[in-house]
């Protein structure tokens, strides 16, 4: 499969938002239009006069790219144009669950025929690693950081992909950058269903999590593999396929790879709230069948 | 003033403003229209949505936006991929794509953007002044103000015209004053789509989202390249100086109506006094000035129709022998206790050989009436000036000393 992302891009090693870039990329094929906002993404794959991208792409801002999308879309289908070209908006997760949220919202709503791909690496990297609406409970970030009274963000994460679904969205997903066949399968199903569709893909963050830039697929999968980062599809609303967690990890061994995670060992109290995460991945055993 | 009127009495028809306007966008053949409605440009996106709902304007998109930020937002998408682009705010829409509006000219897209001109909350106000628009000047957008519906009307087509020039490829405001043009029902002669496709070509971008030759748009400028982008924006308004005079005469020439280019004049070839103004009170001034003359007082009018490229040497060459200059303005810069055509006018003047005094005054804020005495009264300071110099360079007028 050729790769639509050239190499040399500007991100760290082992960054998380240029392999989801890819894989998009390689789901969509070269009949394709790129939007992206501002974000970790647009900085490290355009700096002028370069480019990354061999698609058409065009940056929004950080809280308008699925209201950008929108305008492609109507643009090609005034024109006549709209044949097999595919549109997709791809955020950031402070983009998509945050300040973009009434324009994501805006789009679905009005039904498009465009796929959005979040781009979830749990906060917002690009400023210098601070919580978003996607930032799991009890990390440690630049503006929810772990104190002597504090352990960190105290909200769970925002539930996109639901609230995605509930505007009536015909094909929804959650898949994750440490399963490249899984993500291509899943936007490539999105890209070709007519209407709005969106996945939401996870994407661990070496240099804002805090693991060795080698290690961003193994972080990936342990997140999985550990049931914190259910990988399920939606069709209609209605949860049609879910990935299987034959034996799933204690959460510790995720947690322990993170320095975002680090205080949960270190500090008094620490083992309560391992225990309370423990149990957002029990919960999601049950609500998403995974076993 | 080339405005010849009387041939054409027999196409008059009777419309509301807004609908001249959205009759003109019509006739324009735009490929995406979006908008979100607010007071008093509701009236034009009610219309352009019946036009499209019947079926009159082909290959036409209109995207419902959930709000004014998305409704330009779409655009930037729209225009980028090639389709000839429109929307339509006011006030607190306006203000709210306040950031989107330098993506749209900074990626040097033609969109065109009719303004309701209304004030801006707090206090919440929805009758007309410029304060919208003017505290946009800086985003990079053309901005011309209109006079009466027929102008607005009009302005649209050459809009088009003067953004998609591909020497120029910057977005335009056409600004009417809400309500005031908006929602007055005045006789107008409405665009004619086969004319106006004779004065407008298609839209046909060099460079579009074409993944047959994939371009990077929007991207990301280090201080290595960043000014040069800014230049060329800069470059751009200078040459729509001239585009923005020959949009106007070729619509003379094809359709017979002139309400000037950059500016339009009114009795100041001997003028002592020359008042400067935008938008409808143009109409007032006029009928003041016509008494006035009578009486044996010397005063013209500038009318200022383009503020972006601010035209300097159309005005210098009207004001330069003028013995007082006065701008009314229905906006102002809190701070600085001036309004920006006075402000810019008379910044324009230091570092020439001009030397007239230029008085300002702040008019008409949130809609108050600006009656025909009130502008005596400022013809009245500017003989004052005349007289004995200049005593107060800007102010407030008619206020109400009892609210204070
Ligand atoms: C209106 C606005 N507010 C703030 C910013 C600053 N900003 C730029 S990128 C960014 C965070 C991006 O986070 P996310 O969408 O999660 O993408 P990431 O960089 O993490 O991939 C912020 C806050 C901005 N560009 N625009
Ligand atoms: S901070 Fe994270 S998302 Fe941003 S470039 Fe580095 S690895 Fe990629």
């Amino acid at each position: 499969m050729k790769s639509l992302l050239a190499p040399g891009h500007r991100g760290c090693a082992g960054c998380c938002d240029a392999m989801a870039a890819k894989f998009t990329l390689m789901a969509a094929g070269e009949d394709c239009i790129v939007v992206s906002p501002t974000g970790c993404l647009e900085v490290m794959t355009t700096p002028y006069p370069e480019s990354s991208w061999e698609i058409p792409w065009i940056h929004s801002l950080f809280e308008n790219n699925a209201a950008v999308a929108s305008g492609i879309e109507a643009a090609l289908k005034a024109k006549g144009e709209m044949g097999k070209t595919k549109i997709i908006a791809m955020g950031g997760d402070g983009a998509t669950l945050d300040i973009g949220m009434r324009s994501v919202s805006g789009a679905f709503e009005r039904g498009h025929d465009f796929t959005f791909v979040c781009i979830d690496n749990e906060a917002y990297m690009n400023t210098g690693v601070q919580r978003s609406g996607a930032t799991p409970f009890a990390a440690s970030t630049t503006t929810s950081p772990a104190g002597t009274v504090s352990f960190g963000n105290i909200r769970p994460k925002k539930n996109m992909p639901a609230i995605i679904a509930a505007h009536g969205s015909p094909y929804v997903a959650t898949t994750s950058i440490g399963y490249p066949k899984d993500m291509i399968r899943k936007v490539k199903a999105a890209v070709d269903v007519e209407g709005p569709t969106y996945v939401h893909a996870h994407a661990p963050c070496t240099t804002g999590w805090g693991f060795d830039t080698s290690k961003t697929v193994e972080v990936a999968k342990m997140a999985v593999e550990t049931c914190l980062w259910p990988l399920y599809e939606m069709e209609d609303g209605e949860i049609t396929k879910v990935k299987k967690v034959k034996n799933p990890k204690p959460v510790e061994d995720y947690l322990k790879m993170q320095r975002r995670f680090k205080h949960l060992f270190t500090k008094e109290g620490g083992d309560e709230m391992i225990k309370k995460i423990q149990a957002l991945a029990d919960e999601n055993i049950e609500k998403f069948g995974l076993q | 003033m080339r405005r010849d009127y009387e041939n054409e009495k027999k196409d008059m028809v009777v419309v509301e403003g807004s609908y001249a306007v959205a009759s003109a966008v019509k006739a324009c053949r735009p490929n995406v229209i979006s908008a979100y409605p607010i007071t008093p440009q509701t009236h034009i996106v009610e219309e352009l949505s019946q036009f499209i709902a019947d079926g009159e304007i082909p290959n036409c998109e209109y995207v419902m936006v959930e709000s004014e930020f998305s409704a330009l937002s779409a655009l930037v998408g729209s225009s980028a991929a090639g389709a000839r682009s429109y929307s339509a705010t006011t006030s607190q829409g306006l203000e709210l794509m306040h950031e989107v509006l330098f993506n749209v000219s900074g990626m040097r897209l033609p969109v065109v953007m009719t303004i309701a001109n209304r004030a801006v909350s707090a206090p919440i106000n929805i009758w007309n002044d410029q304060q919208d628009s003017i505290s946009q000047r800086d985003t990079g957008w053309i901005q011309l103000y209109a006079e009466d519906t027929q102008e607005i009307s009009d302005m649209t087509a050459q809009a088009f015209k003067i953004a998609e020039d591909p020497d120029i490829l910057l977005p335009v405001m056409t600004c009417m004053d809400g309500f005031i043009l908006s929602h007055v029902y005045e006789p107008v002669v409405l665009l004619d789509d086969d004319l106006v496709a004779e004065y407008l070509p298609p839209f046909e971008p060099e460079l579009k989202l074409d993944p047959k030759n994939p371009k990077t748009f929007g991207a990301f400028a280090d201080p290595n390249s960043y000014t040069e982008f800014r230049y060329l924006q800069q470059q751009a308004m200078d040459k729509a100086l001239k585009k923005i005079e020959d949009a106007a005469d070729e619509f003379y020439d094809l359709f017979g109506r002139y309400y000037g280019g950059l500016i339009d004049t009114y009795e100041t070839d001997d003028a002592d006094i020359i008042l400067m103004a935008m938008g409808s009170i143009v109409g007032t001034i006029k009928d003041v000035i016509d008494k006035l003359r009578a009486n044996g007082v010397k005063v013209g009018l500038l009318k200022v129709r383009s503020f972006r490229p601010f035209p300097v040497e159309a005005i210098h060459n009207v004001i330069k022998d003028a013995k007082v200059v006065v701008a009314l303005d229905k906006n102002i810069s809190i701070g600085l206790n001036e309004g920006a055509l006075f402000t810019e006018t008379k910044g324009s003047l230091y570092n020439t050989k001009i030397d007239v005094p230029v008085i300002g005054f702040m008019i008409g804020q949130g809609g108050r009436d600006i009656p025909v005495e009130t502008i005596e009264n400022i013809v009245d300071e500017a003989k004052k000036v005349m007289d004995s110099g200049i005593t107060v360079e800007s102010q407030f007028t008619d206020l109400k000393e009892e609210l204070l």
